[in-house]
């Protein structure tokens, strides 16, 4: 199931002094197939829609998939860990609702909601974190309950519907970005987050320690632990790390959009696809950030094709349920062969 | 009750923990019994029993078929469309005539089957994991479901909705029923080689493959039959609603709440421990939850908190006493 | 030997499950082109009952005049002397859902309208979180609680049919929102309905966009009777006119879904002229596109919702807002009282459905309400107001 990744201990002390190139490469190369994926689906769309690859139409396709990037970024952590965390659509759909009530569309509190709701995501990953680890339940039912419990309270707190307002500079990171940049006239903001959350994902996984740790806890439970890894610490981090990317995906949406009820609904089962279809297995141990966040982008792209292609609806569906099994029979079926 | 400790010990499971757990299920299930009944008495209303009971065979049959997945390490994402699909097609193809009934049944449960076997071929053969195989299985009838059918197409027969409404005596048919899935499954898993090769499986494939169990046939079967419940339930609902749209699945929230109700039940979701008598509990707590909730008018929205603090109260329950009993 | 076959076996399956996604797409990417921008008329529409919901809209209301959720639309009184009897009265509440903004400000009116009367000993509300099978099970419920009437808002018509004609058997029902094909209710309360909500809609923007002009549909969901009146009812008076109808979409009720679709078509056709929606929720999504594009935003239409209203305030936007109003929930509270103590009410109640133009926006517009509360609840002079609903100050 786990190709590079350490099933002994001996394997784990031999992982950990390969050079960290070889090994992102090594937890890559699984996943070549997601980029050849990603890139016939933007041929494709380029192939329908010409000005796709204007600059500026591409920045604003890139805008959109930030959000379910970031999440797909979050999600790996803890799914490489070995672990599933459902609670995320909720927490999107919280943060925005929260930073809505909370700063009643008054610009002067906006930086430290952001910081609540941080520190918000925070507690979530933590309990999550730490009923899945030190209380031994699930984190598919630690996860959900979260989930219930989250879409419960927000709703609850805001007497069944959202109140307030998201003030400008809230929505500014969602919504503008730079203006007036030569070729691509506006570099959006979340296009910039996004780099910036990537770059720090993939250095967190595979560069750090905590990275390797979090592929030994996933791969072979027993073998890290004897190792010294803290089990259990490690994957509450993961915990953490998906809440957060949560609440960055949250302040995205609800800088794009606006409020809504609805915000995050959807996001989780489309996040664990986008990581599954970025080569990464579920119950752990392997997987790689780029193909990761490759998967998500193709996700966003697949959908902008079946829009393009003017499907209905449903039948976008159907397609992208076939895609998704048909992909990850795909990647089961190389897996066992090497 | 002494019977259903014997078959997962003959696979090698450690089932002391088991039994206590279904024991400990009986018992809460009793006092949320007690308190929310004590409750509708106190404001002076009256205890329907049989009500209750109906409220509980939609999600009961699923979540029995869920148990045996789950029993067998799987997992089924797919049932509230799987229920939308049965409830679609038995009202299409009967279009309130008598005489299509049992045409109506026999081609709800190919089709069931159909569903079953190919989520099981994906998950064994291809070896896709089941979170995601079922999850795109679900996708696919959804966009399937919306782009043939926008309403509650065609209608069952009256002589149908017996099964909704009809009683033998104070007994609603519907609860007989879903008493005769229990006992099925009860029996598969306790008395039958299928039950004992399940729990192997779900204890360990690996193992039970080695001790020469034929583990994709057992998880393809598990599969199938978790089908079957879903076509029991179709036909149950359409017979209560005359009709069947593709949102009765969804509605009724069938794939989570299922899972949730058999991991109150005191089953494993990694598979391997537990069984239906336990997932019963489960769904009638949840069931009797709803009725307190109500009869305290709960907030609609801390309903969810609290179903969410409970479910993961129960399991985090199961797995401290599971640690205390291999200590 | 054995396992190279069966990879083989495995590698074709999953090559089959992905051709098959492929090819069922450009299958019905063929089955589209064939058939017009508009698509075909729903199933749903009802020649006789879009006209009559037109005709409608140009009757005067009976009853007082300040109190549009409690006038009627050509009442015809049904006499109800055999339910009155003595209070203080229990009644109960089947409701579908609470599952959106505009159900929580109607229920929230509902609870203040019965705080009103103090005949009303006690309101019992049951929610049926938006499932058919759940709602049936509540009515058979309150069946034995001993109510002195029932009110169901019932989750969808056809399903809850034969629950209602239980009811019936053994108290005073009262339905209202969506209806049920029984008339065994005392009485059935709604606003006029979907085909007008629709057309008036779709006339402002055939009245408002250049002859030629690209005009955009969005819509929430398929399937939804109160949904599927108001585009079908859209879509008979845009094919009677030139406007050219370039898609129909459905954004599922979600904001940033919406934006991304708009956007979309922008891009796709270089310019759209006119938007118009099922339901205002995702309104100001639409707008923002546009914004977000540095275009001007073109005719677009709404609801009644804060967040639509102030954006057309401020930005002086060409709109429209039919509604569906909430204050609808008062008058199953009004009615069962009239019920309970003889006096007769509408076998049919039809409230007035008001449209909000550019001359009465400053009228529905509340500055000190959140931003998805609906200005039609009527609820303005009740107590706890704006409070109870969100607002702040008085």
């Amino acid at each position: 199931m786990s190709a590079g990744s350490p099933s002994t201990a001996a394997g784990f002390e031999q992982e950990l002094t390969r050079p960290w190139r070889e090994r992102a490469w090594r937890q890559t190369r699984g996943a070549a197939p997601i980029f050849a994926i990603l890139l016939s689906l933007l041929v494709w769309i380029a192939i329908r829609n010409p000005n796709f690859t204007d600059p500026p139409v591409f920045l604003a396709f890139l805008k959109r998939a930030a959000p379910l990037m970031i999440l797909a970024a979050g999600q790996l952590f803890v799914i490489i860990s070995g672990e599933f965390d459902l609670s995320v659509g909720a927490l999107i759909t919280a943060v925005v609702v929260a930073a809505a009530g909370l700063t009643e569309g008054d610009p002067g509190r906006t930086w430290w909601v952001i910081a609540l709701l941080f520190g918000l995501g925070a507690v979530v990953g933590l309990l999550n974190g730490l009923i899945t680890t030190r209380l031994r339940v699930p984190s598919f039912i630690t996860t959900l309950g979260m989930l219930l419990v989250l879409q419960g309270a927000v709703l609850f707190w805001s007497g069944g519907a959202p109140r307030g307002s998201l003030p400008e500079n809230f929505r500014i990171f969602g919504r503008f970005g730079f203006e007036s940049v030569p070729v691509i006239e506006q570099l959006p903001y979340s296009v910039i987050i996004l780099a910036f959350v990537g770059i720090v994902a993939i250095l967190l996984l595979h560069r750090t320690t905590f990275g390797k740790q979090l592929f030994a806890a996933g791969g072979n439970r027993r073998a890290a632990t004897l190792s010294g890894v803290d089990v259990p610490l490690v994957r509450t981090i993961g915990f953490v790390l998906s809440a957060t990317s949560a609440v960055i995906a949250g302040i995205l949406v609800g800088g794009f959009a606006g409020i809504s009820q609805d915000a995050g609904a959807g996001y989780e089962f489309q996040a664990i696809s986008a990581v599954v279809l970025g080569g990464a297995a579920l119950g752990g141990g392997s997987g790689a950030m780029v193909a990761a966040m490759a998967g998500a982008l193709s996700l966003e792209a697949l959908f902008t094709l079946l829009n393009l292609l003017g499907l209905p609806k449903p039948s976008r569906d159907a397609v992208q349920g076939l895609i998704i099994i048909g992909a990850v029979a795909f990647a089961a079926y190389r897996l066992r062969r090497t | 009750m002494n019977a259903t400790t014997a078959a997962p010990n003959r696979a090698g499971r450690n089932w002391r923990g088991l039994d206590s757990d279904t024991a400990l299920i009986y018992g809460v299930l009793s006092l949320v019994a007690l308190v929310s009944w004590g409750l509708i008495l106190a404001n002076g209303g009256q205890i329907n029993v049989a009500n209750t009971l109906v409220r509980s065979v939609a999600l009961g049959m699923v979540a029995v078929g869920q148990t045996l997945v789950i029993l067998g390490g799987s997992l089924d994402l797919s049932v509230a469309y799987q229920v939308s699909v049965t409830a679609v097609m038995a009202s299409y193809v009967m279009q309130g005539n008598p005489d299509r009934m049992i045409l109506g049944v026999v081609v709800v449960t190919t089709i069931g089957l159909a569903i079953g076997l190919a989520n099981g071929l994906i998950i064994t053969v291809l070896g896709v994991n089941p979170f995601i195989a079922t999850l795109g299985m679900a996708l696919v009838l959804r966009g399937v479901l919306n782009s043939s059918f926008d309403n509650f197409a065609g209608a069952v027969p009256e002589q149908f909705q017996v099964l909704g409404y009809g009683a033998i005596g104070p007994v609603p048919l519907a609860v007989l029923l879903f008493a005769a899935v229990v006992a099925i499954a009860w029996i598969l898993l306790r008395a039958t080689r299928f039950g004992h090769h399940l729990y192997a499986i779900g204890g360990s494939e690996e193992t039970a493959r080695l001790s020469g169990v034929r583990s994709g046939r057992v998880v393809i079967g598990a599969h199938m039959l978790c089908s079957l419940t879903c076509v029991m339930t179709g036909l149950f609902i359409v017979s209560r609603l005359r009709a069947g749209a593709p949102w009765v699945g969804p509605d009724g929230n069938y794939d989570l709440e299922s899972i949730a109700a058999v991991v109150l039940g005191g089953t494993a979701l990694i598979g391997g421990r537990g069984g239906v008598l336990g997932t019963v509990a489960g769904v009638l707590i949840l069931a009797l939850l709803d009725n307190l909730f109500n009869q305290l008018e709960v907030n609609t929205f801390l309903k969810d908190v609290l179903r969410g603090v409970i479910i993961i109260t129960a399991v985090a329950v199961y797995a401290l006493r599971t640690r205390r009993g291999r200590a | 030997m054995r396992r190279p076959t069966r990879d083989r076996i495995r590698a074709l399956a999953a090559a089959v499950a992905l051709t098959a996604g492929v090819t069922a797409g450009s299958v019905l990417t063929a089955a589209q082109d064939s058939t017009p921008a508009t698509g075909p008329q729903s199933e749903f529409f009802v020649q006789e009952d879009f006209e009559e919901q037109l005709r409608l809209r140009d009757v005067a209301p009976e009853g007082p005049a300040d109190e549009p959720w409690a006038q009627a639309l050509e009442p015809e009184f049904v006499d109800t002397s055999e339910y009155a009897k003595e209070g203080p009265y229990k009644i109960c509440f089947s409701n579908a859902g609470v599952n959106n903004p505009w159900r929580v400000v109607g229920w929230t009116t509902m609870q203040a309208e019965a705080d009103l009367h103090p005949e009303i000993a006690e309101l019992v509300h049951i929610d049926a979180e938006g499932s058919d099978e759940k709602q049936i099970a509540d009515i058979q419920d309150l069946l034995g609680q001993d109510c002195s009437l029932l009110i169901v808002s019932p989750n969808t018509t056809a399903a809850l049919t034969p629950a209602v004609e239980q009811a019936c058997a053994e108290l005073p029902v009262i339905v209202f929102d969506r209806g049920v094909n029984t008339d065994c209710p005392v009485t059935f309360i709604k606003p006029i309905g979907g085909y007008a909500f629709g057309a008036d809609a779709a006339e402002f923007l055939v009245d408002n966009v250049p002859a030629t002009g690209n005009i955009l549909a969005l819509r929430i969901l398929p399937g939804v009777d109160v949904l599927e009146t108001r585009w079908s009812a859209a879509k008979a008076i845009f094919d009677e006119s030139n406007i050219n109808v370039v898609g129909v979409e459905f954004t599922e009720g979600d904001v940033a879904n919406t934006k991304s679709i708009v956007t979309d078509y922008i891009n796709r056709f270089g310019s759209i002229d006119g938007v118009w929606m099922d339901a205002g929720a995702t309104s100001v999504g639409a707008i923002e596109a546009f914004e977000d594009l540095g275009l001007e935003v073109p005719p677009i239409t709404g609801e009644d919702q804060q967040d639509f209203l102030r954006k057309w305030k401020d930005d002086g936007l060409t709109a429209v807002a039919p509604t569906y109003p909430t204050y609808q929930w008062r008058t199953p509270i009004i009615a069962a009282l009239d019920i309970l103590q003889g006096r007769e009410v509408p076998k049919e109640w039809t409230l007035p459905q008001p449209l909000i133009t550019n001359e009465n926006l400053d009228q529905y517009l509340q500055e000190n309400m959140p931003p998805l509360h609906y200005a039609l609840c009527g609820c303005e002079n009740m107590p706890d107001f704006p409070a109870r609903w969100g607002g702040e100050g008085s």
